[in-house]
Formats: structure tokens, sequence, C-alpha cells
């Protein structure tokens, strides 16, 4: 077993490892853990973070935290659910910067609220006529017709 | 027009160069014009980097909502008459992003366009053309 | 008013952009400044945002790659890779050997002609044309190459998922060589010339440092953090396409200021010319593809060093023939965020280099607002009342 991956089992004995190949980790983790989970892998192990992806899926938001460990070429992947009636995460940004922008991102396109961040306003659609309740990414956001108009 | 305005815009038109929401490439080919290769200062195209000089503006790419004011500020600040060309097939059509929330193009829906060069990028020999086609349309 | 403002200088705020001459591209940078020297700076993005993680969903895997193409035109094969890799990841395919060698061909092929282009901006935000006029004739040679194999000079469509679109003949391998030679030959002299230069070397060391645990900590990828002495290079660490296959060394340098960042690119353009030259002497035969029959349910998570550093792209696939959900990431989202620290305490003549996409040119006030005491002094509006003004005083002053 990797170094990292039993580390992050001692620390968080709930999680939930699954190898899609051998450089591809997913790992399912409580969302309260998530701020002591990517210390850990960023302060302890000198993980990079990748991006973050929010997903809306039936079960709730998803946020998907990449984690990218250089030396072994491996992607760890840590896997957070919020549920859709109450969409917060505890933000990464206060401690780690890469977080901001990708935090700011994902609360404008899909509505996830990350209590704790240090500059909470619109990355993208600052200073538009943007309708504030709507969220591009979400399952619900109708699209716009195939036909051209005129 | 005067004649005099319309002798002045056609012997050396000075071009500004609008980015809204491209993909760069258009912008790109846009300054490979300037480059030893196809040198376009041979006829006396100059890029400029103020709308207050410029003859010419060569829009590229899908104008988003962010884009958009910043677009027409541009437009009102260019000196009149003024020529407006399109470089690109998402000023003609929004290409591939029509389905997108955020493009409001295509520009002929908010700017009085003088000519489309498509193309995804065109060549700078179409971009040549299609300056040279405008100013011979007035 | 804040205790700080009181206890400091006069600050100031200089906006730049979103449409400022030599800016490709909108975007809208706040300096905060006391006299000269940069104290703070924010950034003000989304003038490009077009969306397509929104688009993408809606699209079938086989029309995808033309659509992420789309997001970078001068890293216009990286997206499409990084997005193949995706989706072989979430099939698990494997691409034929042949095809891996068009890819790593393409991908450095790209990566020189993008090195150059920023070589030449960088000239030409310091001032010397020349080095630009220079640097965009020699990358037209890898243009020209592009034309002939793949059809275009930007958008190649190299990719698809499980191989490549177009072959490689034999015919043009030997057209290939003889223009990477050329390259090659124009290139370090150009290298020579740019990194000889005492007025260059001033004007790019010590400017913009940014620090190894700034780079980390903001996840900077690409020649960003390799001038800053963090090796993360994807093509060594998570080898896909030929990179394995061929020698090559990573470009690393410690210092973390302009001149580290330009040496790597430069130096980065004769490792891509090994690559390329490694390739096609080893091109395997066989197939360029490979068949795909389905996307299984599930996930792959695709990534490859651009020229500006690592894309990255999720795929999650449902069993149909559409993504559920696409994330793209692409270098500049992590690189242009460091600017912040790395612009700190220079001053604003080297702010527009360490941003390096401005120019230093302030006399075009375009979209000035003077603020003092925090307080909006002038706005754009009432520059031009005075500037009219002053117009008008000396036409009385010539009657």
């Amino acid at each position: 077993m990797r170094e990292a991956e039993a580390g992050l089992r001692e620390l968080i004995p709930e999680a939930d490892v699954f190898e899609h190949n051998k450089r591809r980790l997913y790992i399912r983790i409580p969302r309260e853990k998530i701020t002591q989970a990517a210390k850990f892998l960023h302060q302890e192990r000198g993980m990079r973070l990748s991006i973050c992806t929010g997903i809306d899926t039936r079960e709730g938001f998803e946020v998907l935290y990449h984690f990218s460990e250089d030396k072994t070429g491996t992607m760890y992947t840590l896997k957070v659910l919020a549920p859709k009636d109450d969409p917060k995460i505890e933000s990464l940004a206060s401690w780690f910067p890469s977080c901001d922008w990708i935090e700011r991102e994902m609360s404008e396109l899909l509505g996830i609220d990350f209590p704790g961040h240090p500059n909470m306003r619109p990355l993208l659609t600052s200073d538009t006529d943007w309708d504030k309740g709507k969220y591009p990414l979400r399952r619900d956001h109708e699209r716009r017709a195939e036909e051209h108009e005129d | 027009m005067s004649r005099l305005g319309l002798w002045g815009l056609k012997k050396s038109p000075w071009v500004y160069h609008v980015a809204a929401a491209s993909c760069n490439n258009c912008d790109i080919e846009i300054l490979e014009l300037l480059t030893p290769r196809y040198d376009v200062e041979r006829f006396g195209v100059v890029l400029v980097g103020s709308p207050r000089h410029a003859d010419a503006l060569l829009v590229t790419g899908v104008i988003n909502r962010k884009s958009l004011p910043r677009v027409m500020e541009v437009y009102e600040q260019a000196a009149k008459p003024c020529l407006v060309i399109g470089v690109g097939t998402c000023t003609c059509s929004n290409h591939m992003f029509k389905n997108s929330y955020n493009a409001v193009g295509p520009y002929d829906k908010h700017l009085p366009m003088h000519a489309f060069v498509p193309g995804c990028p065109p060549k700078p020999e179409a971009m040549i053309l299609g300056v040279v086609k405008a100013l011979s349309k007035l | 008013m804040s205790e700080e403002q009181k206890s400091t200088k006069t600050r100031r705020i200089v906006p730049i952009g979103p449409y400022h001459p030599l800016q490709e591209e909108p975007e809208f940078f706040k300096l905060i400044v006391e006299g000269e020297t940069v104290v703070d700076m924010e950034i003000n993005i989304g003038y490009n945002h077009r969306g397509h993680e929104f688009i993408s969903p809606e699209l079938t895997y086989d029309q995808i790659p033309f659509l992420v193409e789309r997001i970078c035109g001068i890293c216009s094969n990286s997206h499409p890779l990084a997005c193949v890799l995706a989706i072989e990841d979430c099939a698990g395919i494997e691409p034929p050997p042949r095809a891996n060698y068009i890819r790593s061909i393409i991908h450095e092929l790209e990566r020189i002609h993008s090195h150059l282009l920023w070589v030449g901006l960088g000239g030409h935000f310091i001032g010397y044309n020349t080095v630009w006029m220079w640097a965009w004739k020699y990358r037209e040679h890898v243009l020209q190459v592009f034309e002939m194999i793949t059809g275009n000079r930007n958008h190649y469509a190299a990719n698809k998922p499980g191989g490549v679109r177009r072959d490689i003949s034999k015919e043009q391998v030997p057209q290939v060589l003889a223009a990477l030679d050329l390259a090659e030959e124009k290139t370090k002299l150009l290298t020579n010339a740019v990194l000889d230069d005492p007025v260059i070397l001033g004007r790019l060391a010590n400017v913009g440092i940014l620090t190894k645990a700034d780079a980390i900590a903001y996840s900077t990828v690409g020649p960003t953090s390799r001038g800053s002495g963090v090796p993360w290079d994807v093509r060594k660490d998570d080898p896909h396409a030929a990179y394995a296959e061929v020698p090559w060394d990573r470009v690393v340098f410690e210092e973390g200021d302009v001149l580290a960042k330009a040496k790597v690119r430069l130096l980065e353009t004769f490792e891509s010319i090994k690559i390329v030259r490694g390739c096609l002497e080893n091109l395997p035969d066989g197939p360029i593809e490979a068949r795909i029959e389905e996307i299984p349910p599930g996930e792959g998570i695709g990534h490859t060093e651009a020229p500006r550093g690592e894309v990255f792209h999720y795929i999650r696939s449902d069993g149909s023939n559409r993504p559920l959900r696409h994330k793209v990431r692409a270098p500049s989202f992590m690189n242009i965020a460091s600017n912040v620290v790395a612009v700190r305490g220079g001053s604003i003549a080297d702010a527009a280099l360490t941003l390096a996409a401005v120019d230093p040119c302030y006399c075009c006030t375009e979209r000035m607002a003077a603020f003092e005491d925090g307080r909006l002094k002038y706005t754009w509006n009432d520059l031009l009342k005075l500037s009219w003004q002053k117009t008008e005083r000396l036409r009385e002053k010539l009657k």
C-alpha cells in the first residue's frame, strides 16, 4: 500500500478508497474531515492541488479535490459530499491559497457555500447583470434550444 | 462621408485589436501579421495602442456578458468613421458557443459590422484580404 | 479610513486593462501603488469565460476534443490531449504506439512555437522589438511544419479518443527534420543573443521573484514553478504518450525571477527539439488508433504538460456517449493567481514585465482612475474634462 494512502486511512478510519488504476486513487471522506485530510496531503506529504471539481449529482453536491503526488505521478482525489439542502463545505483558502479562485468559481457556478473563505466574491461573473440565483452548472439550469435564433 | 475623410481612411488604416472572449488564436494571428513573414506595415497598416487613434477595429471572439460593455465602450471611443472587421468564425456566428449561457454575440447584434473573415483561425492572408475588401467597399 | 492607510504614503490605484495595448486577452489588473512601488494587486478575470464546462456535456466524446481545442489557441494540442487521456483513463484503453509517438511530436512542436512566442512577446514588453520580430520569424518554420502535417497552422485537430486523426507519412519525416534543424540553429542564435545581452539581463534578473514556498503554496505549474526550483513536470512524473521512451531532461532553475523563467523556456525549446527528433527517428509502424466499443460508467483523469504548465481534465461518464461532467483546468488558472505575490514590492515598470502581458506605457490613461486617501479623486470622465479644458486653454493662447 502507498505511504500516503496508509497515512490517510490511519488519520480518517472511515475513508473509503477506490483504486481505479495504479496511478488514480479516489478516496471518499466525510465532509467534516476535509481540512484534516487536505492538510495531511499538502503539508505532510508535499502534494500539489491540481484543482477541485464540483458536481451536481442526485445525492447532493460532490466536490472532488484532486491532489497530485509528483514524486510518484499518482493522483489522489478526495471526494466530499454536501447534501442539497445544506450545500456547505469548510473553506481551505485561508491556509491554502491554491483553493482561493476555485472555491469562488464553484460558489458562483454551482452555488456551494464555503464558510471561512477570506474573499468570497464572484470570480467570473462580477460586474455583469448576472442573475445571482442562477447556477449554470446545476442540473436544473435551463439549456438553450438546439435550433438557431432568427 | 467626406471625400477627405475617406481618402485618409483608405491610404493607411490604423487598426486597434479588440479581443472579447476569444481563444487567443485569432489574436496571435493578428500579431503575426506584423512580423516579418507577412509584415503589413508595408501597406501602412499599423497596430495602435488606443482605439482613439484607430481607423479600423479588428474584433475577435464570442462576446460574453462581461466583455460586452467594454467592447461597446471601446467602439464609442474610436474616432468615426471607423471600420469594424470581425476576425474568426466566432464573430460571425458564435461558433461552438451558441448554447453557452455566457455568450451574447454574434457581433452584428451589437455593432455595425463592415466585414467578417471566417475561419478558425483565418489564415493571415485571409485577414489581409478582409481588410482590403472592407476598404474597397468604401 | 483605516489605520493602515493613514500611516502610509498616499496609495493610488493603477488599473490595467481589460483592454490594453499589447495585452492579447482581456484581463483586469488593479495595481495598488505607493509612489513607484506596488504594494498589492487585485486580479479580475472572466472576460474570456465562455462556459466550456457547460457546453461539453451536450456533445459526444468524439466532438469534445474539437471544443476543448478552442479553449486556447496557443495550447491547442494540450487540451485535446489531456481530454482524450481522461476519456482513455475512464475507458481503460491504451492507444497504439504509433499514435503515442505522433501525439508527442505534435505536442512538442507546439511547445517550441509557444515558447518562441513568449520570448518574442517578452522582448516586446521590455521594448526590444528586434527580439519579437526574430522570435516570431523563426516560429514561422514550426507553423509551416504544422500546416504540412496537420493541415492547419494553429488548431491541429490531431487527437481523438483512442489515437490520432492523421498519420505522418514517410515523405514528411525528412521535411520535418529539415525544418527542425533550421529552427534549432535559429533558436540557438536567438538564445545566445538574448542571454548575452547585458540590458536584457539587467531588466530580467531579480525582477518579480516567486519564491519556492510561494510556488508550492499557490500550486503553480510549468515554467513558472520550474523557474522557482520546483521540478514538477507531468511528462516525467506521470509519463504518457511517448515521453518515457525518448531521452530528454527537465530544465529547472532556482532563482524564481523573470530571467529564470525565460531561461527555462528557452532551454526547454531545445529539449522539445530533442524529443521530436527522437520520436521521428524511432517512429514505430502500425495503426494510429484503437477501437473504442463504449465508455463505461466511471471517471477518468487526464493531465499533460502544456507549454504553460499542467493541463488537467476530469471526465465523469454515466455510460452514455456524452459525459456527465467535464472539468477543465488550464495552467494559467494557478499561475496568474501567484502574480499577486510575485508583483508585490516591485516597481510599476517591473510589475508590467512580471505580469508579462502588459506594456509599461502609462501615457494611455485609458481606464485610469486616481484614488487619493481611498477616495475616488478623478474618474475617467473627469480626466477627459481636464484634458478638454487644457486643449481649450491652449487654443485661447494660440489665437
